[in-house]
């Protein structure tokens, strides 16, 4: 930790890209001297200067210096760093040192919406950030728990939070996953303001920190309980515990829309090694699906975690999907693709699908208690099954539609 | 002295609205004022007529060192000595002709390299000691860096490959002493490029250089017994040979194996390139292309094979620079020849110097402007970078948005008269953007520059209603070209400011027929 009156943040050194590091030091009096480095100082400069001012004068901090080294550094990751290095060196906790929103917000996603594919993005690393949403994930993860150091958790929180606003994330799902509670209630004093899509916790066990959760949402937001969910919550059960009580966990709250799965933290609590067919938590992950569906949520996967491994991942991927998960976590855009082509129904699928809810559908029309396709009788959960799948398949594009 | 170049500079205007000197070197330059709009008048370079009287009759020209040959060759006070940069970042043999010339007092030279590599820094020692006077050739990093701040005496000329041979055999450029690195030679000056310790590839860059040049030393790292089989450069053209222990690092000369980017966003552009390219129907049986060997040009080149697998078609010829890629379509049946300008990995040099359908070019054929046609032009689809792009569609590859000379022209000026030039690019690199208002340098006119591939989406030049016309259904994300800046600039925090740059010119560049598109300015500390 700094001393006094002085802040450090962001990266020194010469390998750093589109990051920089401030040193901000609080003074007396003589109003507020920056000092600039930047690859880029011919270009921007002065805009890196102006950055740096608003975001002081946001935070009420007059006098200081600031000497920053920057190698590229975005607006928003500015802000951060500096905003970041103030209050590490004393600034005082009230002002608000938020760059201006330049992405619009956006209305809430539907709660059954596609999750095939959520990417991973280490909160303290802005780089990876920042074209995230080009590679079409069905969801992005700002992450503030696991691949943010322990003493860059402040400094991940205002990356995350300024992402939030300045980063155009595509059609892709906005989500940050907090930390394990209770930092996390911390967490979310700075991410629910931002509006982002769904949170997700970590090392979820027990209902009742869902509802926590949840009821700080609502009181960050000035919500009154029981309504409209405003933001999805997504728990992640990683311990034997969190599976026993999967069922109570997926009902804690209206908010939940999908339970998932951490398996390097589940294995570990069992005492017994991941392997690649992953039969060490079958039971764990059929325990997810059936607590999940129970309640109609969505059941997700964990991360394949060999980048390399496309074949390993499309393998994994189809018997996650044998088993009843929708979707599962990416930790490198290249496994989007694979994913999704994993869980998206076959051709042929999709075709019987469309002929049995285009069978009952007449019967329907016909008043006939009986839906028959050909010479045989469809039961009533086989055309739930073929609704539900037609549903998936036109989310994700794959059925022409008629132009209208 | 910088002194007497500024004071001696007069400017005009280009046709692409460019202030660019009208002497350069002491020499009258002609403004560029569109392409295809400057003819060519007169006959070309004749080197003077030598007598086989005058070299032994047993085809024996070695001469013991490079210093021996230099002095056989006239070396004398600002005279102009010309490498070439096949052997790349491993090359010995432009320094120890440049060492051996200062050693034997000579002052004020002219260094005409093809190109040059972070491994020609020394040469600023020989500029700041005199020896050198100054550079006309492609001037990277160190180099790049002290013309840019204004230390040469003389402006830098940045000339493409095709460029270069129409200089020199339009005898824009005299070229006094060449001294070629040769792979292998016999002692009659015939060298290849294809064997030995050093092998690289092609020698087609030192071509003109033997053909034109008062006179041609060659420098080899593996003498061979007459005949050397089979000759790029013919033994006919060389007035000496010296031998020496190496001419080169091996592993700098060529990559032991080249590697596809990892970056996703570079990933995903080479992506769009090779779907733009099957989408705009040039992906067709007998087509033809030309991608480098930078990263997204291989990933372009490995999405390309396998859409090329997937249709059943093959290509007629594809251009190097080869690489390992390169060589796979080839040996797997998915194109006939390899037409190769220079050869970046040993998969490539075996294959060149093993396959018959695989064939060293150089600059004359490929490239050459003041010619009867050249291969560029016929190319179907040429996958280029750049540093910067504007919304006109000029493109810029030798300075960096900040002014600095950073980068060679190589064959990219003469590869953009492909039938689809498209330059695939990250729509911005740590904060800069890469499409602005008005390139710092034009390097290619925009009615030449088809298609800008980014991470965020392809822009068509409005000018390609046909390539737009053969898009209509695709389901690439085609964008106008504001559009894509607009979304950079929103990240980016605005457009950059323009940066301050002196008023002095340190560098032209020239177009491929000689005249100059655009001038460098001095950048201040």
């Amino acid at each position: 930790m700094s001393a006094a009156g002085r802040g450090e943040a962001g990266r020194p050194g010469d390998d750093v890209r589109s990051d920089l590091h401030v040193i901000v030091e609080l003074t007396d009096g003589g109003g507020t001297e920056i000092e600039v480095v930047s690859k880029v100082a011919s270009l921007y400069g002065a805009s890196i200067e102006a950055t740096t001012r608003a975001t002081l004068a946001g935070l009420g901090v007059e006098h200081a210096r600031v000497r920053i080294d920057d190698k590229g550094a975005v607006p928003f990751v500015i802000a951060a760093r500096v905003e970041t290095a103030a209050l590490r060196a004393g600034a005082g906790p009230g002002g608000d040192g938020r760059p201006n929103r330049s992405v619009p917000e956006r209305p809430r996603t539907a709660r059954d919406r596609l999750r095939r594919s959520r990417l991973y993005l280490p909160g303290d690393q802005p780089k990876l950030q920042l074209n995230a949403g080009l590679h079409g994930p069905d969801g992005v993860i700002l992450d503030l728990e696991d691949s943010v150091h322990p003493a860059q958790k402040d400094a991940a929180r205002m990356v995350v939070r300024n992402a939030l606003r300045c980063v155009d994330f595509g059609h892709a799902e906005r989500m940050v996953r907090i930390n394990q509670l209770p930092l996390g209630l911390d967490d979310l004093v700075a991410m629910v303001p931002e509006r982002p899509d769904l949170l997700l916790i970590p090392k979820a066990e027990t209902a009742e920190q869902v509802a926590e959760v949840d009821t700080r949402i609502r009181e960050i937001l000035a919500e009154p309980p029981g309504g409209d969910p405003p933001i999805w919550i997504m728990p992640i059960l990683e311990t034997a515990l969190g599976i026993e009580n999967a069922f109570d966990i997926a009902g804690a709250s209206p908010a939940v829309v999908a339970l998932t799965i951490g398996l390097e933290d589940y294995t570990a609590d069992l005492g017994v090694r991941k392997t690649l067919e992953g039969s060490e938590s079958l039971y764990a992950r059929g325990r997810l699906v059936n607590a999940a569906r129970a309640v109609g949520a969505q059941a997700i996967d964990s991360v394949f975690g060999d980048v390399g491994d496309e074949e390993g991942l499309r393998t994994w991927a189809a018997r996650s999907r044998g088993l009843g998960f929708e979707g599962m976590g990416c930790i490198h855009p290249r496994q989007i693709r694979p994913i999704h082509e994993a869980f998206a129904p076959s051709q042929a699928e999709i075709e019987r699908a469309m002929a049995i809810v285009a069978a009952f559908e007449e019967a329907e029309a016909k008043g006939l208690g009986v839906v028959s396709l050909g010479t045989r009788m469809v039961d009533p959960p086989v055309v739930l099954r073929a609704q539900r799948l037609v549903h998936v398949a036109r989310q994700a594009g794959l059925i022409e539609e008629p132009d209208s | 002295m910088s002194a007497n170049r500024k004071a001696s500079t007069e400017f005009v205007v280009n046709s692409l609205g460019r202030r660019v000197p009208v002497t350069v070197n002491g020499t009258p330059s002609r403004p560029f004022g569109g392409v295809g709009a400057s003819a060519p008048r007169g006959s070309k370079h004749g080197p003077p007529v030598r007598s086989a009287a005058d070299y032994p009759e047993s085809g024996d020209k070695r001469v013991p060192d490079l210093r021996t040959a230099l002095e056989r060759c006239g070396l004398r006070d600002g005279v102009t000595i010309s490498t070439h940069h096949h052997l790349r970042n491993g090359d010995r043999v432009a320094m120890s002709a440049l060492t051996a010339a200062a050693e034997l007092g000579a002052k004020d030279l002219m260094w005409r390299p093809s190109a040059s590599f972070p491994c020609h820094e020394p040469v600023i020692d020989l500029m700041e000691s005199g020896v050198v006077h100054h550079i006309e050739g492609s001037m990277n990093g160190p180099l790049g860096a002290y013309c840019s701040r204004g230390h040469m005496r003389g402006l830098g000329v940045l000339r493409s490959h095709g460029g270069r041979w129409q200089a020199i055999q339009d005898g824009e450029v005299h070229i006094d002493i060449a001294v070629i690195a040769a792979p292998t030679a016999d002692p009659f000056g015939n060298a290849d490029g294809s064997h030995g310790p050093s092998a690289c590839g092609s020698l087609g860059f030192a071509l003109a250089d033997s053909i034109y040049a008062d006179h041609v030393i060659v420098v080899t790292d593996n003498l061979v017994p007459f005949p050397c089989v089979p000759w790029q450069i013919q033994g006919n053209n060389v007035d000496c040979v010296v031998e020496v222990d190496s001419i080169g690092d091996p592993e700098k000369i060529v990559s032991g194996t080249t590697v596809v980017t990892k970056s996703p966003d570079r990933l995903l552009i080479a992506e769009y390139v090779a779907r733009f390219v099957r989408d705009a129907g040039i992906l067709k049986d007998g087509f033809s292309f030309q991608a480098g060997a930078g990263g997204i040009a291989l990933a372009f080149v490995h999405c390309i094979r396998q859409m090329m697998i997937d249709a059943g078609v093959r290509a007629r010829f594809v251009r190097g620079g080869s690489t390992g890629y390169l060589v796979d379509l080839l040996e797997e049946g998915l194109t006939d020849y390899i037409l190769d300008g220079q050869t970046f990995d040993l998969a490539g040099v075996q294959s060149i110097g093993s396959d018959p359908r695989h064939v060293a070019t150089s600059p004359f054929t490929s490239y050459n402007y003041h010619g009867k046609g050249n291969f560029a032009s016929m190319v179907d689809a040429v996958v280029l970078g750049a540093t910067e792009v504007d919304v006109n569609f000029n493109a810029n590859v030798v300075t960096h948005s900040d002014g600095m000379l950073l980068h060679g022209i190589g064959g990219w000026q003469n590869c953009l008269f492909s039938g689809c030039t498209i330059l695939a690019l990250p729509s911005f690199r740590d904060r800069i953007p890469v499409i602005v208002d008005e390139v710092t340098t034009i390097t290619g006119p925009g009615e030449l520059v088809d298609v800008i591939v980014t991470e965020r989406g392809i822009a068509v030049n409005p000018r390609r209603t046909d390539l737009l016309a053969a898009l209509e259904g695709s389901d690439l994300p085609i964008r106008p070209i504001e559009e894509i800046k607009s979304e950079v600039e929103l990240l980016v925090g605005g457009p950059p400011a323009k940066p301050v740059l002196g008023d002095e010119p340190v560098a032209v560049i020239k177009w491929v027929d000689g005249t100059i598109v655009d001038t460098v300015w001095r950048v201040p500390k």
